[in-house]
């Protein structure tokens, strides 16, 4: 314990070991967060993205916070909903019988650049017989822009953008460029200031609830933006934070104690089974992991588990065999472990007990800079078409702007927020594991 | 003493740890005369390993403190630029023999061309031929065989590696050789022939040598005079003679009753304690808390005084 | 069990059968070297027929150089090895390596004191956990008599006070300290004997005498065996009652201490002694009599006598022919070299 606190007090020295330790306890927060705020099934399913999970979220939109910068002031997605806002929805009973609903949804429009799109849902309850469902556009300059109506079924959305009479009626121009269109600037600019929608409902049953929807979308959304799939990528990248974390950590510690503990096996028994293990370990490093692992992906099983094992298992079986087995060859010639025998210590205590503790200072570094190694590999399968089909992680979100082609098409925040997280996450553990072995191994592993 | 070939006055080494600046060399002075060997004789903390390095200036990183005055045929190298000493002194008119030299010959070059390369480095020859006839000269002094020139290193037993250590120290002439620990590593069989080797060299060369070691009792196969070291410090030093028979300071007669004899069956006593860190030193005498003679005044540094010839840094002789 | 039969004359005088603690017949113990794991080079045969016994109580030193196989037979004797022929007999008991409640038994017996004090001290346990170690693995199982145990370890080699100690890591100890500790682990068992691989050689001249004293003192308190190995023939005296020779991985010589040192006999012996210098200022003026060469290779030693390549004194025809057998020099003392034997005798007179 008394080393474990030096050891912490000696690591405070090194500014790339605290570097690293808030690094990785920014990653662990992300974690703990994204775990906290969503479970994992419904993360999966969000990901999957069934029919119109994502419609309310425009298709390849760059991060909102882009307009931090000067010169960037590009429209971020509003979205009105009368469930969250109650206020926005009136009802007035106009006739016995009949009943007016008016939604109000006045907002500021003050961006360089016009929305992608812009949508309208509603949604009624209660009502066997159909409202009656008119809606109007207000421009900061006064016009008013009936938008049309209908006879709502139980779920509509209206898609303004889609509407070829809309566009007719706006010149030519599509409603999300129409709408908002400067009449004076030509059509170049949209006219900045105070626009509202108002949408009435006609309904003919008391217990008639209706609830509307204004999704005016945005070409910048949320954190990380949006893929082709409309999906927020802040979840994947969110959710993908465990995930990745959990890989690293699983990988490094099965491969760590796995390969320990066969290295100290095999030093110990010497003879045939010591022979056994580095034959197996040289025919292992001559074959090639990353060909063998598409092998099997793509003709056997895609399971994210299963390839982690087997790339756990080749792992185990590599060159810090070698290595361990040299320390352990020192430490076993140690006068200590002799003088364990004679006082007749077995075999197994001896391994335990005698030679692990020895060599787990050693250890503790190079586990952790294998961590970033299989959060990694997570990654390299998924760009290589192997990843998990469902789970949403860093890798999936990469292999998929890839397939997307991503950078071709501009969309740099695709590809930038993945391999960001992916550089810190992995500088955060060498970081660390740098300045662990520096206070671990003073001598360079000199047992 | 007189006819002074070396003088170290007041030398000091410190180095620089993470717990603290260890004086492993702390004030050290003697006098050597040319053509005789002094021991200096010291147990593990003493810091004469230290002094060896001190006195080749054969300095690691972090060293502390290096200062003093160092005088070999009256002119002080300490004041040298370290090129210049690397040019002039060292290998020059001192070598070293290091600890456990056997084990620090390069592996990967034959035997003929270590114990050659001084000679090439310092330009004392003009042709590798020169440089080969010369290393012939010193196999032969050392009691090698020439036919072992062109060996490696693995071929050579532990002694010969040791015998070729020395003929590296001894390829360029210099006028002193300091050699640490020399034969604590070697079977008494091999140590034996070793020192034969070396009384021979010392009978036939005016060669002064500076061996440092914990063994007193092979120590006196080649001292003339003998410097006791202790936590740093230089507490006697007499010659020979006079310190087998008669060791003044308390620590020397504590450590000649500690070694015991093959040939008389003697009444040994051990010291108690240990000697005192490095890294603090006690104010006063280093010795005071293991010795039997101590007394009020030990608590200050204690000067030091010529008694009959010898020199002994300790109270009781004030 | 067949009682024990006294052979080895050296012995001393009173000691009956049942005397005998050690019995150790015809010991050799080769190690075979191969190649790649698969093929017979040869073998190194680092004890080649050492044949003595020991009465319970008595110490012996073996002496011999680096590279002349008494490590080999400590830890042959300590049971680390199992014996390639010939057999140990220890308290009337065969031990041979293979009956392991036999091993179990014989381990509690003999403990083990090694070079070096550091290496030989788990650096991460703590000086309790050091000597509690060979307690549980023994099946001592109630903590009071471990306690009760490592306390009165510690008191015997005067590591006090005990509770100071305890929590210490060997790091913490000094040189004096640390073999201490490894000597408190070998008593703690109560062994009959103790086998002392050179146990003051990596310590200071200061320190060693302290140790040595404490060996003594434990076997007579105790009435331990201890069988010391050095190289270094001035340490003997402290409580060695016989010493033996070994050269080439054989006993040349086996005598008395009082005796050998007297009186060395074989050539071998005669130059170690030549070759250790008393502290005396004298000595820088004497060349010391001492063959030259290096010890036999033990893989394929010389014919005939072990040292005749470097024997002063070597018969030809003689000496590089047959191997001499063990002859009687005096009372309790035996040399193993053709110019003690009658054949000898013979030619000179």
């Amino acid at each position: 314990m008394n080393r474990f606190l030096s050891g912490l007090r000696q690591l405070s020295q090194y500014p790339s070991a605290i570097a690293g330790l808030v690094l990785i306890f920014l990653f662990i927060g992300l974690a703990v967060y994204a775990m906290a705020s969503m479970p994992l099934s419904q993360a999966i399913d969000l990901w999957r993205g069934s029919g119109d999970t994502w419609q309310y979220t425009p298709r390849n939109a760059a991060p909102a916070w882009l307009n931090v910068f000067p010169g960037i002031n590009r429209p971020v997605t509003m979205d009105f909903d009368t469930r969250a806002l109650p206020e926005s929805r009136t009802v007035e009973e106009i006739a016995p019988g009949m009943w007016e609903v008016k939604v109000s949804f006045p907002f500021e429009f003050t961006y360089d650049d016009f929305p992608t799109e812009i949508n309208v849902f509603t949604e009624v309850r209660n009502s066997s017989s159909r409202p009656f469902f008119s809606m109007t556009w207000f421009t900061p300059d006064g016009r008013e822009i009936p938008l049309g109506d209908a006879d709502l079924r139980s779920a509509e959305s209206f898609r303004l953008g889609q509407d070829s009479r809309l566009t007719r009626r706006l010149g030519g121009r599509a409603a999300n460029v129409g709408l908002f269109a400067d009449p004076g600037a030509d059509g170049t600019a949209p006219l900045k200031g105070r626009y509202e929608l108002v949408a009435e409902a006609l309904m003919f049953e008391p217990d008639a609830e209706i609830d509307v929807r204004l999704v005016v979308y945005g070409q910048l959304h949320g954190w990380a933006g949006t893929d082709h799939r409309r999906r927020d990528l802040t979840v994947a990248l969110l959710w993908g934070t465990p995930i990745a974390l959990a890989m690293g950590l699983m990988g490094a510690v099965g491969a760590t104690v796995t390969t320990m503990a066969i290295a100290a096996i095999g030093t110990w028994y010497g003879g045939w089974v010591d022979a056994l293990i580095q034959r197996i370990t040289e025919v292992n490093l001559m074959i090639p992991a990353l060909p063998l692992l598409i092998m099997i992906g793509t003709l056997v099983n895609r399971s994210l588990l299963l390839l982690t094992l087997i790339w756990v298992a080749l792992s185990i079986f590599s060159a810090s065999i070698k290595s361990y087995r040299a320390m352990f060859l020192q430490v076993k010639e140690a006068p200590y472990i002799e003088a364990a025998r004679s006082y007749g210590a077995r075999n197994m205590r001896i391994i335990l007990r005698y030679m692990m503790p020895r060599i787990i200072p050693v250890l503790v570094p190079t586990f952790v800079g294998l961590v970033p190694s299989f959060v990694f590999f997570e990654a390299t399968i998924s760009v290589l078409g192997l990843g998990d089909p469902v789970l949403p992680t860093w890798g999936k979100v990469l292999s998929e702007a890839q397939g997307q082609g991503a950078l071709h098409s501009g969309y740099y925040y695709w590809v930038l927020a993945p391999s960001v997280l992916l550089m810190f996450s992995g500088a955060g553990f060498a970081l660390l594991g740098f300045a662990l072995d520096r206070i671990f191994n003073p001598r360079l592993r000199s047992l | 003493m007189q006819n002074g070939f070396l003088r170290v006055e007041d030398l000091k080494l410190h180095f620089r740890t993470t717990r603290g600046p260890v004086q492993a060399v702390d004030g050290v002075t003697f006098h050597q005369a040319r053509g005789r060997t002094l021991v200096v004789v010291g147990e593990s903390g003493s810091g004469k390993s230290s002094l060896a390095k001190a006195i080749l200036r054969l300095l690691p990183r972090n060293v502390h403190k290096y200062e003093g005055r160092i005088f070999m045929d009256d002119v002080d190298v300490m004041r040298l630029t370290n090129e210049r000493f690397r040019r002039q002194v060292r290998w020059v008119k001192a070598a070293l023999v290091p600890q456990a030299a056997q084990n620090a010959l390069n592996p990967v070059l034959r035997v003929q061309d270590q114990v050659a390369e001084p000679l090439l480095t310092h330009g004392k020859v003009k042709s590798k031929e020169q440089a080969y006839e010369r290393v012939a000269e010193v196999f032969g002094l050392v009691g090698l065989p020439t036919d072992f020139m062109t060996r490696y290193p693995f071929e050579l037993s532990g002694g010969m590696r040791q015998r070729t250590a020395i003929a590296m120290a001894l390829v360029t002439s210099p006028d002193l050789i300091v050699m640490d620990e020399p034969t604590s590593a070697l079977d008494v069989l091999t140590q034996a022939n070793l020192m034969n080797v070396l009384k021979r060299l010392k009978q036939s060369t005016e060669m002064t040598f500076i061996l440092i070691t914990h063994d007193i009792a092979t120590a006196s196969d080649l001292a003339d005079d003998v410097a006791v070291m202790y936590a740093g410090q230089i507490v006697e030093q007499s010659t020979a003679r006079r310190f087998y028979t008669a060791p003044l300071h308390p620590y020397s007669k504590m450590l000649m009753s500690s070694v015991p004899t093959l040939r008389e069956d003697k009444e040994l006593q051990h010291i108690p304690g240990s000697p005192p860190s490095l890294i603090n030193p006690p104010r006063g005498c280093r010795f005071a808390d293991r010795c039997p003679a101590r007394f009020d005044k030990c608590d200050q540094e204690p000067p030091v005084r010529e008694v009959d010839g010898s020199r002994v840094k300790c109270w009781l002789f004030e | 069990m067949k009682p024990i039969q006294v052979f080895d004359k050296t012995m001393r005088a009173d000691a009956a059968a049942d005397d005998v603690l050690l019995s150790v017949e015809d010991l050799h113990k080769w190690f075979e070297i191969k190649r790649m794991g698969l093929f017979h080079i040869g073998d190194v045969k680092a004890v080649d027929g050492v044949s003595f016994q020991l009465a319970r109580g008595e110490s012996v030193t073996v002496v011999g150089e680096s590279g002349c196989g008494k490590s080999t037979l400590a830890r042959t004797i300590l049971g680390l090895y199992g014996p390639t022929k010939g057999r140990i007999v220890f308290d009337g008991r065969v031990i041979d390596g293979q009956d392991r409640e036999a091993m179990d038994w014989y381990r509690r017996q003999v403990g083990f004191v090694q070079q070096d004090p550091f290496g030989a001290l788990p650096p991460f346990m703590t000086v309790h956990r050091i000597l509690d170690e060979p307690l549980v693995i023994n099946g001592i199982k109630e903590p009071e008599e471990r306690e009760r145990r490592i306390r009165k370890a510690l008191e015997d080699v005067r590591l006090v006070t005990v509770d100071d100690y305890l929590t210490k890591f060997p790091h913490q100890l000094s040189g004096g300290q640390q073999q201490r500790l490894v000597i408190a682990r070998a008593i703690i068992l109560e062994p009959k004997l103790i086998v002392a691989d050179e146990p003051v050689s990596m310590l200071d001249a200061s320190v060693r005498v302290e140790i040595m004293q404490l060996l003594g003192r434990l076997q007579s308190q105790y009435n331990i065996s201890i069988i010391y190995i050095t190289h270094d023939l001035s340490t003997v005296r402290f409580f060695s009652d016989r010493i033996f020779v070994m050269y080439g991985a054989k006993l040349i010589e086996k005598a008395r201490t009082k005796d050998l040192l007297a009186n060395p006999s074989h050539p071998y012996a005669q130059a170690l002694m030549n070759a250790i210098p008393d502290p005396d200022a004298d000595n820088v003026e004497r060349f010391r009599e001492v063959p030259g060469g290096e010890p036999p290779s033990l893989m394929n030693p010389p014919a005939g006598c072990r040292f005749h390549p470097r024997c002063p004194a070597v018969i030809k025809g003689l000496c590089d022919v047959q191997e001499p057998p063990h002859f009687q020099r005096g009372d309790h003392h035996l040399v193993a070299c053709w110019l003690y034997g009658e054949e000898h005798a013979e030619r000179t007179a």
